[in-house]
């Protein structure tokens, strides 16, 4: 017969069989956010295809014919932006949608049992459904530019598989810190903004690599999305880009690191959601 | 042992509160300062006394809370708002980790902590049956298997594609409970559920948790609704200040409860007697079956009114009681003289009389009585307003699980039929009629 123990600091060792015991709930509510989304807005798809669309258009006239920044391996300058655009959109919306998401769950939290986890990480995965319809526009793109892709497209999912790394972990954290300080939601826009231009999105990362040296490109490297950027990158360009193994290395270690972060806060911090909630 | 299904043993939850009336959450803003402020200390005055936290106090919801539920019993918890019978739950349903103490539970324990949790207004009827289910613990199949159940005793298949924001309060609460009567776990918590919706929905809800505590689930049902609690359930725990203050059976634990809590209640009342021409009413009692005072009344029991008063030995006096209820309206008129013929005592003195009325069927609700006496015919003599009040906790005629209550707005009194009432075909009455007809 199912026996549960209930005690201060019990819920520590059943915590994974409950999550994956839960995953019908991590599904459901991840369709809820993108059904509900769907129906509101009235645009619907085409608002997960405008926002990166537009940004990269702004990209390509900023970096691209003002500044002159070069492509990398001659691809078409469009395509290289749009290639880094669909993991940095979608880290970003990760973001800024799991921050917000138990306190937009409060009820949820306050009434109801499940590892508070499946919030922030149903959250990540109402994102990448977006990521997902983004990906017809890099079709569209590299039909229109007759860029076809190599063997190296085969590649994508490992990448991808690293970008949900990379975004869960900070997610988490963010999460975490903005249940226990509401004022956080004020920063998480910014770090969003500021990423935007911090990391190699609108420019190739060789242009820090060759103006500033390999160990600065290594340090570079430290936020996780170089690595990720890059990699996708390499993978569907194609062409002579070269792919920097020690950068992505760092970048794996670092997600791996910080989703070790992220899940530790959060846990520490979980059990007194519904008290503060 | 073996069949216990819930053990809890010496369950504590303790609160921080913090004095101010801020927020619950804190401020990172806040919380660098604060830390600003220590490091700068500490670099400059050596280690000074950290009172930051100064204003917060510790706060005990429970505290050692033990008791047992057996398989297949339906529990009652109740107590007065603040008693601790949220925190029970919350730690029951595994919500909140209780500080101190255990319980365990066997078998698989579903908790209804409020009804429609989730619903999205966006989503239609049959995506937030799917919705719904899922968060209370459901699987997918599950909800699939009982979906034409669930739809069915929500009666609201026409609407099923339409987004629940367009339903009605009604439709929408009928929808989302009928989603959580078809959880069938082992184990139900269950709290104030009950409390929402009209009392047609209320009397659904009621008939629904009785099939479950009859089909052998285990059952912890916690409500304000005395007459829902007492048709329910066998056992009860009442809570007071997060201890448990009581545990038995239903009956004995209502009664406690109410006892206790009009306790509290009762000493707020102000005397307002002064005295008339020939008479003074110098008190007047809510009796209880011992002779004692009562500030409750159980609809279908004697109500009795104990006054005391002092006449100077005047003729023709009558003395009247008025039966208001919660908005003062008047009720019902008791008159010694026009309905009983009798007159006060004409020998000057104190005297004291029990008013002996037949049961009344009352709603729950406040109730209070005005007492005078009179000049038969001419005027009041000594009327004293509010003279006794009293409550009616519950109301449920020939123990049926409804509550009716003074504030539904159908009336303070129930009319009761003589049961049963019998149902005669019409055709069958025709032909009596025509027969009789025919008769003569």
């Amino acid at each position: 017969m199912h026996e549960l123990l209930i005690e201060a600091g019990r819920s520590e060792r059943r915590y994974w069989r409950d999550l994956w015991r839960y995953r019908e709930l991590l599904y459901i509510l991840a369709w809820r956010d993108i059904s509900v989304r769907y129906k509101q807005t009235v645009m619907g798809v085409a608002w997960a295809l405008i926002q990166p669309l537009a940004q990269m258009i702004v990209m390509v006239i900023v970096f691209g014919k003002v500044a002159k920044l070069p492509s990398e391996g001659g691809a078409p300058y469009a395509l290289m932006v749009f290639a880094a655009m669909l993991p940095w959109q979608f880290f970003a919306t990760s973001l800024s949608s799991a921050s917000s998401s138990l306190v937009a769950n409060a009820n949820l939290v306050a009434k109801v049992y499940f590892p508070r986890m499946v919030i922030p990480i149903a959250a990540v995965v109402t994102s990448f459904v977006d990521f997902l319809v983004a990906f017809l526009i890099l079709a569209a793109l590299m039909l229109w530019y007759g860029h076809p892709p190599t063997w190296r497209l085969a590649t994508l999912p490992l990448f991808v598989a690293l970008a949900f790394l990379a975004a869960i972990g900070p997610g988490l954290l963010i999460t975490a810190l903005n249940v226990k300080y509401r004022d956080f939601r004020y920063v998480v826009p910014f770090l969003v903004q500021f990423g935007l231009y911090v990391s190699p999105v609108g420019f190739s990362s060789t242009v820090i690599h060759d103006a500033f040296g390999e160990t600065a490109y290594l340090l570079y490297a430290a936020n996780p999305m170089v690595g990720v950027i890059d990699g996708f990158r390499w993978a569907i360009l194609g062409g002579d880009i070269g792919l920097h193994t020690g950068v992505v290395a760092i970048s794996i270690l670092l997600s791996v690191g910080l989703l070790a972060l992220g899940i530790w806060y959060f846990r520490r911090v979980e059990r007194t959601f519904a008290d503060v909630i | 042992m073996s069949d216990v299904a819930i053990r809890v043993e010496g369950l504590g939850k303790r609160y921080h509160i913090r004095h101010e009336t801020g927020p619950r959450y804190r401020s990172l803003r806040e919380d660098l300062t604060a830390s600003v402020r220590k490091l700068l200390r500490h670099g400059g005055a050596g280690p000074t006394e950290d009172k930051v936290i100064g204003n917060e106090e510790d706060f005990w919801a429970l505290r050692e809370v033990s008791f047992e539920v057996n398989q297949g019993e339906v529990l009652g918890i109740i107590g007065r708002n603040g008693a601790g019978k949220s925190t029970l739950l919350k730690i029951l349903s595994r919500i909140t980790e209780p500080t101190e103490g255990r319980v365990r539970i066997r078998g698989r324990a579903a908790s209804l902590l409020e009804v429609g949790t989730g619903f999205h207004p966006e989503l239609t009827g049959r995506e937030n049956i799917y919705l719904n289910g899922v968060i209370l613990g459901m699987t997918r199949a599950h909800v699939r298997r009982r979906f034409d159940e669930i739809v069915e005793f929500a009666d609201v298949k026409r609407f099923l594609d339409t987004p629940v924001k367009h339903f009605s309060s009604g439709m929408y609460v009928r929808l989302a409970f009928a989603v959580a009567a078809h959880l069938d776990p082992e184990i139900l918590v269950v709290d104030e559920v009950l409390a929402v919706g009209d009392a047609e929905f209320q009397r659904k809800c009621l008939g629904k948790m009785h099939d479950v505590g009859k089909s052998g689930r285990t059952v912890l049902f916690v409500s304000h609704n005395m007459a829902a609690v007492k048709s329910l359930t066998t056992r009860s725990l009442v809570l007071d200040g997060g201890r448990v203050s009581f545990v038995g059976p239903t009956g004995p634990a209502i009664e406690f409860y109410l006892h206790e809590a009009l306790r509290l209640g009762a000493d707020t009342r102000a005397e307002r007697f002064g005295r008339g021409l020939h008479t003074s009413i110098c008190s007047v009692r809510l009796l209880d079956g011992a002779g004692g005072t009562a500030h409750i009344y159980k609809p279908g029991e004697h109500l009795r009114l104990e006054v005391t008063f002092e006449t100077d030995g005047q003729s023709g006096l009558s003395m009247e009681a008025l039966m208001l209820d919660a908005s003062r309206s008047n009720l019902a008129l008791a008159s010694l003289y026009q309905f009983h013929g009798q007159t006060l005592p004409t020998v000057a003195g104190t005297y004291v009389c029990i008013l002996d009325f037949a049961p009344v069927w009352l709603a729950a609700g406040q109730y209070s009585f005005d007492v005078t006496t009179s000049e038969i015919n001419a005027n009041w003599d000594h009327y004293v307003q509010t003279a006794v009040e009293f409550t009616v906790p519950f109301s449920n005629p020939e123990d049926r699980a409804w509550n009716f209550m003074q504030s539904y707005g159908y009336g303070a009194l129930a009319l009761l039929c003589r049961e049963p009432t019998v149902m005669t075909p019409v055709a069958d009455v025709r032909s009596n009629r025509e027969n009789k007809q025919l008769d003569p």
